[in-house]
């Protein structure tokens, strides 16, 4: 094979051709090179040695014989499944340490660092349905500025914005939880699971937007945020020290923005003012795809391994027993929610606030148990557990 | 010193040579060997512990074998240059000048300036200073020399030295800047040197660089043993192939000294290491 560079310096993309001949040529392989660049045949001298091949010259041709060893450095190299997950073992059931941050489908140097990730089972932190929650998450993303009406003329009775500004409050601190936890899990997660770690990376994206536009909320009309508890924060911390995938999944995703999914669809049927029900509606449509992740992957997890059921449920009463001396729901956030719901101090209107209060808890119990069911719970003990779920609802 | 471990010194001239020498370690191990290392800060250092018996087997710069053979020459011992890189073979330095430049023939040097590495580099500075010797323009006389001093005492090994020399050339405070041939690649890729800025005015012959140095009175076996591994590595083998690449070679050759003949050329012109050899001699005696 020949190569003519003309002008082109070896340094000015010259090489390229070079190594471009010496790869068709293959190890052992043969091109001549000729060229006018100046420099061309003092560059040619000390790129040939550095990498092994041979060089000679025959007038104003060099003669390239390809180091035998070029080859070397991909003979035990593998390839770490496919980037297709639907093709047949696209996805590896444990993939090395050693594939470490390379894309699913690349071909990897054997003599890679090993990593150290801790989530590196498929069975735990797999879904079939993992990248169409990405696809679906990634065309869902809205932009605070221009989503939401801030601009919106409306003024609540004063005690109706400061319930508004408490429940916030309450809102942005159980969502800053719910980013630590799939932020924390996506650090430990091995990037083989690629579609997994681009649905816990959205979900950590997701929240911060809803930590934003709460927080905006909070402060259209007040200059100061409401109360922050410590049973409230008694409960979320043991959301974000829970190690476990599996569990945290469920806790989190399944039990807490499962219950937290009836909460934002009601404020944003009972809310007086067009921005509350606005943020309320798109965290709402967000935490829905979370929770459908989470179901997804346990409920595939559980289904080849049903001795997680016993573990996820022993994770809620441990968290019963851990909570039970604290005072759960703070009465704050309760008052707030009432008189939201019923917009007035009307003794008719607290009395129909109540009553929807009441039926938003109702509803957040059966639709856990049916949760619970789905991925592979037994009626009994769904009732049972949904009854233990945190009295701070996340 | 214990005779069932191979002792090797080696100069830090950068902290890669701790990661180069523990994944060696690790490997002669693998295979049996027992070796350790020591490094030094400086080759002088590296040179006068060899011949104090504390290391069986040195790597040495190119002048730092000269100064070993001459050390040995004096003291009836014997040295020899077991194993060397595949990339320590036929080098050749260059002298380069601006593109635009007057300066078409070494002779046109006479009465400017030429930017140089460390005063100890054998391929940026005494190769090819003593070239331009052999050329007729005496250095120091017919020309001036800048000297960029980097880390005297690693004999060049540190290539920031070359780098400066470069960069003054570039800047217009020097007309020539010397260099080993690798170095105008690499300082093109980093864009230290823009394609065409510069023009090269001479190349030297060529000439060899670092090897494994031994003393005779080594333990043969050990060093035998040594040798053996090193030659054998191979850079399909995963385990080692990070550690090549770090060295900067693809595969190891055995050692010859007929590529230090420029060298010992040079150093003979300007006398360079004859105090030291003698300092360590004495000490020999």
């Amino acid at each position: 094979m020949r190569v003519e560079l003309g002008e082109l310096g070896f340094d000015e993309g010259g090489g390229l051709l070079i190594k471009r001949a010496l790869r068709v040529a293959g190890p052992g392989g043969q091109i001549s090179v000729s060229g006018s660049a100046p420099d061309l045949a003092l560059h040619l001298r000390s790129w040939c040695r550095s990498e092994g091949h041979e060089l000679q010259w025959f007038d104003a041709d060099a003669l390239i014989t390809g180091a035998s060893n070029v080859a070397a450095r991909w003979s035990g190299a593998e390839r770490s499944g496919s980037p297709d997950p639907s093709t047949p073992n696209s996805v590896a059931e444990h993939p090395p340490q050693f594939w470490g941050l390379a894309a699913r489908g690349a071909l990897i140097e054997s003599g890679s660092p090993e990593f150290a990730f801790t989530l590196a089972d498929k069975i735990e932190v797999w879904s079939a349905d993992a990248g169409r929650i990405y696809a679906q998450g990634a065309a869902a993303q809205w932009d605070p500025t221009t989503a939401i009406p801030w601009n919106a003329n409306f003024d609540l009775p004063p005690e109706v914005e400061d319930a508004v500004v408490q429940i916030m409050t309450y809102l942005i601190e159980n969502e800053t939880a719910a980013l630590i936890v799939p932020s924390r899990l996506v650090s430990q997660l091995h990037p083989h699971f690629r579609e997994v770690m681009q649905v816990l990376a959205l979900q950590a994206a997701d929240e911060a937007r809803h930590i934003e536009v709460f927080t905006r909320r909070a402060l259209l009309k007040r200059k100061e945020l409401g109360l922050s508890t410590a049973g409230g924060q008694a409960s979320l911390k043991t959301l974000v020290e829970e190690p476990d995938f599996a569990v945290a999944s469920f806790l989190l995703s399944v039990l807490g923005e499962g219950t937290f999914l009836s909460l934002l669809w009601f404020l944003d049927r009972h809310a007086s003012d067009p921005v509350t029900a606005t943020v309320c509606r798109l965290a709402a449509q967000d935490e829905a795809r979370h929770v459908a992740f989470g179901m997804a992957h346990l409920r595939e997890h559980i289904a080849q391994d049903p001795g997680v059921l016993p573990k996820l449920a022993n994770a809620v009463r441990r968290r019963h027993d851990v909570l039970q001396n604290t005072a759960g729901l703070n009465g704050e956030v309760f008052d707030a929610l009432l008189l939201i719901a019923s917009g007035s101090w009307a003794p008719s209107d607290l009395r129909q606030g109540h009553q929807n209060v009441m039926k938003l808890l109702q509803e957040m119990d059966e639709l856990r148990q049916k949760r619970m069911v789905h991925i592979g719970f037994n009626a009994a003990e769904a009732q049972e557990l949904s009854a233990l779920h945190t009295r701070n609802l996340m | 010193m214990s005779n069932n471990t191979l002792l090797l010194g080696a100069v830090a001239y950068d902290p890669k040579v701790v990661l180069i020498w523990d994944g060696f370690q690790a490997y002669f191990a693998k295979q049996g060997l027992r070796f350790d290392y020591i490094l030094y800060s400086n080759y002088e250092r590296q040179v006068a512990a060899q011949f104090a018996g504390q290391i069986h087997v040195a790597w040495n710069s190119p002048l730092a074998w000269i100064q070993s053979e001459r050390i040995a020459a004096a003291t009836g011992r014997k040295a020899e240059a077991i194993v060397m890189r595949d990339t320590d073979c036929d080098l050749t330095s260059i002298i380069v000048v601006r593109s635009d430049s007057p300066v078409h023939a070494v002779a046109d040097l006479k009465g400017r300036r030429v930017a140089v590495g460390a005063a100890d580099s054998p391929q940026a500075t005494l190769i090819p200073l003593n070239f331009l010797g052999a050329q007729g323009l005496d250095p120091g006389t017919d020309f001036e020399v800048i000297y960029f001093d980097k880390l005297p005492g690693k004999h060049g090994d540190h290539i920031g030295g070359e780098r400066d020399a470069v960069r003054a050339l570039l800047r217009g405070e020097a007309d020539a800047a010397c260099m080993i041939d690798g170095n105008h690649l690499l300082f093109s890729q980093e864009g230290v040197i823009q394609s065409g800025t510069t023009r090269v005015l001479a190349t030297t012959p060529t000439y060899d660089h670092c090897n494994f140095t031994v003393l005779d009175g080594a333990p043969g076996e050990l060093v035998d043993r040594f040798r053996d591994l090193l030659l054998d590595m191979s850079y399909a083998d995963p385990s080692i192939r990070p550690l090549l690449d770090l060295e900067g070679l693809k595969q190891w050759r055995a050692g010859r000294t007929e590529g230090y003949a420029a060298l010992n050329q040079a150093v003979n012109r300007f006398g360079y290491v004859e105090p030291f050899v003698r300092q360590v001699a004495a000490s020999c005696g």
